[in-house]
């Protein structure tokens, strides 16, 4: 049956992996067209499916389909455990009383489950102040890091200036020194720009100008507006529209998923940075989320620690559930082809 | 097509006025892509290159923020290399890379493979393993100060609930820095299996066949086919890993403090206290960095070195 059902590639397979005993064992227990049937229902999940270490056919035997359903399982069961448990208990103990949260043996759901928690701690870390502050912070960066880094990468790729691969060589070879090793040089930089004579301290210039001076973005973009052939841009060129109505016109709306990883990548990144926010935005009715709570955690109690830490949640969780498919694009569109 | 671009913009211009224009093309398309690259230009200028320079200009210099700096030669780096909290740091970081590489580096591999292999559920096994790479560092950081808590604490208790020893976590010299590792591994690892899962989705299903019909058994499939076929994702995460590993700040800036007895300061967190803790002493933190850098570039360099070599 699973023979004739695959390519002649894995029918040659089967005399190697394929148990012996099995159908002699099913023929004896149930007529042939049941065992059909059930070989069939097997079958149904381990095809249609691109070939990977194990074979379909190796899935599809007795012993086969045991193993993958308990690697299943354990794996199902291993992960819940290992990623989603620390998540729950950490919703589970902010719920629990100052007692019940400090008692041993702990319980595995709280006795007399409070909500108002929620709202202490909003009102202990100013969250409030935090999460308009950091919001404030990520969507200026994403803003202005597009700005900036669209209109530089289409400038490298298409309008293709002298010195432009010096510049981009330049540009990448910040991407080898991670900005903590400069964080002193920067931290400096800030309280009193050289030239401009400008001081950034609590402002949230202080973390839009360093996050646009940011490599990856450029290269990803400008690997993006290569790949669009040169001949639309021409032709519009020749009906004399100007670089920038190009720019807006055409290339923007072609290149919408690279802008989608693009600014998903800046708005994270700004909401889960903690050193250079640490350094640059020290008055607490500038902080961002992640200072502040660091900052107060040391004086509530841990229940109040935990709610503060799921109200901070949240909003990435979000993020995460309604750009998911950017996010993982965006994860992998640099580091396969780089 | 050049010249079919220029007639048909300006038809009565005669022939020989057209190498000047040509050239009065290419400085204008010059100052065009300039006044777009001038944004990014003045962000990588100041807060990318220059602070990389001033870094090596600060390391030979005491400066306050206040007075004119001096010059003091090596002095920077001399004290820094005295501190005896140098090596502890240095070390502390190399085998904080170490342990990661353990953690961070074969264990996201060997779950890309098993997620690879199954056939159900695996929406919900990559969104839930990274899941906590989501989360803000400082969420994560401050769930497992919890957890490690030696009285009230989530391990100890299932540590003793099966009958083990506890443990002091974060308060033992032995276990503070395995502990930041774990820490930092459970917040960091998804994305590594999701890269390896891209990687791996990308080898060519035929490999498999033919490495089945030369009767190689599973582990050798891996070993034969996976492992070559992602080679040059696997180097590159590797040095990523390693630079990624040398900026540890947060797990020892709120678990431990770099204690117990500097059991856990890295390089990283050693340069903040020079310069944001010990009353400002940026001179010192910048040649520490100095430091830091020319590692980093090292690393940098073997991994072009190494990734050149492959591609050829």
């Amino acid at each position: 049956m699973a023979n004739t059902a695959n390519t002649a590639d894995t029918a040659r397979t089967v005399h190697t992996t394929a148990k012996p005993e099995a159908p002699a064992e099913t023929r004896k227990v149930t007529p042939p067209s049941a065992h059909r049937r059930k070989r069939r229902r097997r079958a149904a999940w381990a095809d249609g499916h691109a070939r990977t270490i194990v074979s379909p056919l190796e899935l599809k035997s007795r012993w086969g389909t045991r193993i993958y359903w308990a690697v299943l399982a354990a794996v199902l069961s291993v992960f819940t455990l290992v990623f989603v448990f620390p998540l729950y208990w950490m919703v589970t103990g902010a719920m629990k009383s100052g007692e019940e949260i400090a008692q041993m043996p702990p319980t595995l759901w709280p006795e007399n489950p409070d909500f108002s928690v929620f709202s202490d701690a909003w009102e202990l870390f100013d969250i409030g102040t935090l999460l308009q502050n950091t919001l404030y912070y990520a969507v200026g960066a994403w803003l202005f890091t597009l700005a900036v880094d669209v209109t530089a990468a289409y400038a490298l790729s298409k309008l293709r200036p002298m010195f432009g691969n010096a510049i981009l060589g330049a540009m990448l070879a910040t991407l080898m020194i991670p900005p903590i090793v400069v964080m002193i040089p920067a931290y400096v930089t800030v309280t009193d720009v050289p030239i401009f004579g400008w001081q950034l301290l609590n402002s949230p210039w202080a973390i839009w100008f360093p996050v646009a001076a940011n490599g990856f973005n450029i290269f990803l973009l400008k690997r993006f507006f290569d790949s669009i052939p040169d001949e639309i841009l021409e032709a519009a060129e020749i009906d004399g529209v100007p670089p920038w109505r190009v720019l807006v016109s055409i290339i923007l709306p072609i290149s919408r998923p690279i802008l989608g990883v693009v600014s998903i990548f800046t708005i994270v990144m700004v909401f889960k940075d903690f050193l250079w926010p640490l350094l640059v935005l020290p008055d607490s009715e500038k902080m961002t989320l992640s200072v502040g709570l660091s900052q107060t955690a040391g004086a509530v109690s841990q229940n109040q620690i935990m709610a503060g830490l799921v109200i901070a949640s949240i909003p990435m969780i979000i993020v995460f559930f309604f750009f998911q498919r950017s996010i993982m694009a965006g994860l992998t569109a640099g580091s396969l082809k780089g | 097509m050049d010249t079919l671009t220029l007639r048909t913009k300006r038809p009565a211009r005669p022939p020989r006025r057209r190498p000047p224009s040509k050239r009065k093309r290419a400085v204008r398309n010059n100052i065009t892509a300039y006044g777009f690259l001038c944004a990014a230009l003045f962000c990588f200028a100041l807060f990318a290159w220059w602070p990389m320079i001033r870094q090596i200009i600060m390391s030979f210099q005491e400066t306050n923020l206040v007075d004119e700096p001096t010059w003091v030669g090596l002095d920077n780096f001399r004290t820094v290399v005295e501190d005896p909290a140098f090596g502890q740091a240095w070390k502390n970081t190399i085998a904080f890379t170490f342990l990661a590489l353990i953690c961070g580096y074969v264990i996201p591999f060997a779950v890309a493979i098993i997620l690879n292999e199954l056939r159900h559920a695996r929406a919900y096994l990559r969104f839930v393993v990274y899941l906590p790479v989501m989360l803000p560092p400082i969420v994560s950081v401050l769930l497992f100060k919890w957890f490690y808590d030696p009285g009230p604490g989530l391990f100890n208790y299932v540590l003793d609930a099966v009958g083990l020893p506890t443990l002091a976590w974060l308060d033992s010299t032995d276990t503070a820095l395995i502990s930041l590792v774990l820490v930092s591994t459970w917040m960091n690892m998804g994305a590594g299996v999701l890269i390896y899962l891209a990687a791996l989705q990308n080898i060519p299903g035929d490999l498999y066949e033919a490495a089945e019909l030369d009767g190689a058994g599973i582990f050798k499939r891996i070993w034969n086919v996976t492992v070559p076929q992602t080679r040059l994702i696997l180097l590159l995460m590797l040095m990523l890993q390693i630079v990624a590993t040398m900026q540890v700040f947060i797990e020892p800036y709120q678990l431990t403090g770099g204690g117990p007895e500097n059991a856990t300061v890295t390089v990283a967190f050693l340069m903040y206290q020079y310069a944001f803790v010990y009353g400002g002493n940026y001179g010192a933190g910048s040649a520490l960095g100095v430091m830091l850098m020319i590692v980093l570039l090292a690393v940098a360099a073997v991994q072009l070195r190494l990734t050149r070599d492959e591609k050829r």
